[in-house]
C-alpha cells in the first residue's frame, strides 16, 4: 500500500515538473502562425511575409521565435477555420495575410481576447467596433511604383509602356497609380496602357495580356501579384524589360528584370511582437515606406546594363558626340 | 486594323489550345458514358511532371511524354474508380481533382520549391504556309503543341465516326446492353476513352508549362479543367463544336484584354466577364437544338441477368 502511494507521489512530481517544463518553454518562445492567401514560393504577396518571418526567426533564434504558416488559403471559409484553430491553440499573434480576410477576423478576434492578431494590406483595425486585438498593416506600394515608373519612363524607346494588374483593389492599385504617376511625371506623352486580370491566379491571362501589351507598343513591362509570372515569361521570350513588385523576381529572368520593389514585412512585425509582448494586443497601424525601410528598390544590374550593351550592339542607341 | 486582328486571333489560338485537348479527350470519355470532372487535377499534374522533367533534363519530348504517361496512370484511377469500383462519378471527379491539384502542389514544394522558368517549345514557322499573309502569321507561326492541338479535332472525328472504334465507343455510351450482347468488351472500352482523356488532359497541362507559358505555379491551370469538362456540354458532344466553343471563349477573351489595353473606357469588372457572357448567351441562343447527352453517361454498367 505504502509502496503504491510512493509511485503516486513520484509520478505526480514528475508529471509537474515535465508539465512546468513545458510551460517554461512556451512562455519564453514567441509563437506566430500566419495563413496566406498564395503559395510561400510565389515570388510576391506571401513569399514576401514568410521571408520576413525567417529574418525574424534568425535574428531571435528558434528558442525565442517560432512560427507556423497555412498558405494556399484562397477559400476566405477554409482560412476563417485555420484563423480559429490557430488562435484556440495559442499562438501569441495570428496573422492573417490577405485584405480578403477582415470580416473573419472581426467575427473571431473578440472570441480570443487573450491572442493577437493581424492583418493586411489595410489600415482598418476595427477599432471603431470595440475590438482591441487587431493590428492592421499595409505597404505604400506606390512610392516604390513610382520609382520604378520614373526608371520605365527613362528606358522605354516607343514611350508606350503596359502594366498587369490582378483586382482593382487594395496595393495593387496603389502600385499600379503609383508607377502610371510616375512615368507620367518623367515622360509627360508616354502612353501607359493598364489591364486587370480579374485574378491573382490567372497565369495563362497574364501571359496573353503581356502579348498584347507588346503587340500594341510597348517595350517596357510591369504587373502586380502572383500570376505575372506568365507575363515575365513572355516579357523574356520577346525581349521587353520588366518591373517587380512585392519580392525580388529577378531569378525568373535575370536579363529582363531591372528592378523590383520588395517588401521587407519585418519593419512592420518586430514592433508589433514587442507591443504584443509587453501586453498591447492591438489597435495600431503599420504602414511600410521608403522612408521605413520597408519598402526597398532591389535593382538588377544584368538587365539595366545589358540592355543597353546589347542596343548599342543592335544599333538601336546613336551615340552622339 | 491588320496588327489587332492577328495580335487577337494568336492570343486566342494559344489560350484555346489547353482547352482543346481537354476537352477533345473529355468528350471521348463522356461519349462512352464516362463523366470525369477530374481534368483539371490531371492537367495540374500533367503541367507538374512535364515542367520538372524539363527542369531537370532540359529535353522537351521526354517532359511531355513523361505528361503523358502521368496522364495515363491518372486515367487509369478515373477509370478504375469509376467503370470497375461503379463509383458516383461527378463526387469521384472532385476528388481526382483535389488529389491532383493537392499532389502537384506538394511535389512542386518538395522538389522545386521556388517558382522557376525553363525554355519550352520554340516556335515552329511552317515552310510556305507561314509565309501566306495574315492566315500564315496567325495559324503557322505557333509551338508544336498548338498545330497537335487542332490537328486532334478532325482525327478524333474521324475516329469517332468513321471507324469500328468510334462506333464501339458511341454504342457503349448510348445502349450499352446492346452493344454487351453484341460482344464489344464495355469495360475495356471504358478504360481505354478515360486512359486516353486522361493522357490528353496531361498533354493539356504541358502545353501551358512547357510551351505556353513555361514556369510552373501551384493551382497554374486556375480551373481550365472546369471551363473544358463545360465545352464538352457546349459542343454538344462532337469535337468540331468543341473546337468552336474553344474558339469563341477563348477570342472573346483576347478581344477583352485587347479592350483594356487600348485603354478604352469599360470598367475592367465588365470586360472580363465578356467571356462568359457571351458564351452563356449563344448557349442559351442554341438551346432549342435537340442535344442529348449519352444516354449512358454517369451510369456504371451492370449486365443484366
Amino acid at each position: 500500500m505504502m509502496k503504491c502511494k510512493k509511485n503516486i507521489i513520484i509520478i505526480v512530481m514528475i508529471s509537474i515538473l515535465v508539465f512546468s517544463l513545458g510551460f517554461g518553454a512556451n512562455a519564453k518562445a514567441f509563437r506566430v502562425a500566419v495563413i496566406m492567401p498564395s503559395s510561400i514560393s510565389d515570388l510576391a504577396f506571401s513569399q514576401s511575409m514568410y521571408d520576413a518571418l525567417l529574418t525574424i526567426q534568425e535574428e531571435m533564434g528558434k528558442e525565442e521565435f517560432q512560427f507556423v504558416y497555412s498558405d494556399n488559403m484562397f477559400v476566405v471559409a477554409d482560412a476563417a477555420a485555420a484563423i480559429r484553430d490557430y488562435a484556440s491553440e495559442g499562438y501569441d499573434l495570428v496573422i492573417a495575410h490577405g485584405s480578403q480576410y477582415g470580416s473573419s477576423l472581426v467575427e473571431i478576434a473578440p472570441d480570443f481576447p487573450n491572442t493577437s492578431f493581424a492583418w493586411g494590406t489595410s489600415v482598418n483595425t476595427f477599432s471603431d467596433q470595440g475590438i482591441t486585438n487587431i493590428f492592421a498593416y499595409e505597404a505604400r506600394s506606390e512610392e516604390g511604383g513610382y520609382v520604378s515608373g520614373v526608371l520605365a519612363a527613362k528606358l522605354s524607346q516607343t514611350g508606350t509602356i503596359g502594366v498587369i494588374g490582378p483586382i482593382e483593389t487594395g496595393d495593387a492599385k496603389l502600385y499600379v497609380d503609383g508607377f502610371k504617376a510616375g512615368v507620367l511625371a518623367t515622360k509627360p506623352d508616354a502612353q501607359v496602357n493598364v489591364n486587370w486580370i480579374g485574378s491573382f491566379s490567372d497565369v495563362a491571362l497574364a501571359s496573353e495580356a503581356a502579348q498584347t501589351h507588346i503587340n500594341v507598343g510597348a517595350d517596357v513591362l510591369t504587373g502586380t501579384a502572383q500570376m505575372v509570372v506568365g507575363a515575365i515569361g513572355v516579357a523574356r521570350q520577346r525581349g521587353v524589360l520588366w518591373f517587380g513588385t512585392q519580392a525580388d523576381q529577378t531569378s525568373l529572368a535575370p536579363e529582363i528584370v531591372v528592378a523590383n520593389q520588395v517588401y521587407d514585412w519585418t519593419v512592420a512585425l518586430k514592433p508589433m511582437i514587442q507591443l504584443v509582448r509587453e501586453g498591447t494586443m492591438g489597435g495600431i497601424i503599420y504602414v511600410l515606406t521608403l522612408a521605413n525601410g520597408g519598402l526597398k528598390i532591389v535593382v538588377n544590374q544584368e538587365a539595366l546594363v545589358g540592355k543597353t550593351i546589347r542596343d548599342i550592339i543592335e544599333g538601336k542607341i546613336d551615340i552622339e558626340l | 486594323m491588320e496588327a489587332i486582328i492577328i495580335g487577337i486571333a494568336k492570343s486566342a489560338i494559344r489560350l484555346a489550345t489547353p482547352y482543346l485537348y481537354a476537352s477533345i479527350g473529355e468528350t471521348i470519355g463522356q461519349l462512352s458514358g464516362v463523366l470525369n470532372l477530374g481534368v483539371d487535377g490531371v492537367m495540374l499534374m500533367g503541367a507538374f511532371s512535364a515542367f520538372y522533367t524539363v527542369l531537370k533534363t532540359g529535353n522537351l519530348i521526354l517532359g511531355l511524354l513523361v505528361a503523358i504517361v502521368v496522364g495515363a496512370i491518372f486515367g487509369l484511377l478515373i477509370a478504375f474508380i469509376n467503370v470497375t469500383l461503379k463509383a458516383e462519378q461527378g463526387i469521384s471527379g472532385i476528388g481526382v481533382y483535389i488529389f491532383g491539384l493537392g499532389l502537384s502542389s506538394l511535389l512542386f514544394r518538395t522538389m522545386v520549391g521556388t517558382v522557376q522558368a525553363v525554355s519550352g517549345f520554340p516556335l515552329l514557322f511552317i515552310p510556305l504556309l507561314s509565309n501566306i499573309p495574315i492566315v500564315g502569321e496567325i495559324f503557322f507561326q505557333q509551338n508544336i503543341l498548338v498545330y497537335g492541338a487542332f490537328a486532334l479535332v478532325p482525327i478524333s472525328w474521324f475516329i469517332l465516326n468513321k471507324t469500328p472504334l468510334g462506333l464501339s465507343i458511341r454504342a457503349v455510351g448510348q445502349h450499352p446492353e446492346a452493344a454487351d450482347s453484341l460482344g464489344v468488351n464495355i469495360v475495356r472500352i471504358r478504360y481505354l476513352t478515360v486512359i486516353f482523356g486522361g493522357m490528353l488532359s496531361g498533354v493539356a497541362g504541358a502545353s501551358l508549362s512547357i510551351a505556353l507559358l513555361n514556369v510552373f505555379q501551384q493551382n497554374l491551370t486556375n480551373g481550365m479543367g472546369f471551363i473544358a469538362v463545360a465545352l464538352v456540354y457546349f459542343g454538344a458532344w462532337r469535337p468540331l463544336s468543341v473546337l468552336s466553343g474553344a474558339l469563341l471563349f477563348s477570342t472573346v477573351n483576347a478581344i477583352q484584354i485587347w479592350i483594356q489595353v487600348k485603354g478604352i473606357n469599360i470598367p475592367s469588372d465588365f470586360t472580363l466577364m465578356l467571356p462568359y457572357i457571351v458564351t452563356i448567351v449563344v448557349l442559351a441562343a442554341m438551346a432549342k437544338r435537340y442535344v442529348r447527352p449519352p444516354k449512358a453517361l454517369n451510369k456504371p454498367f451492370e449486365r443484366g441477368e
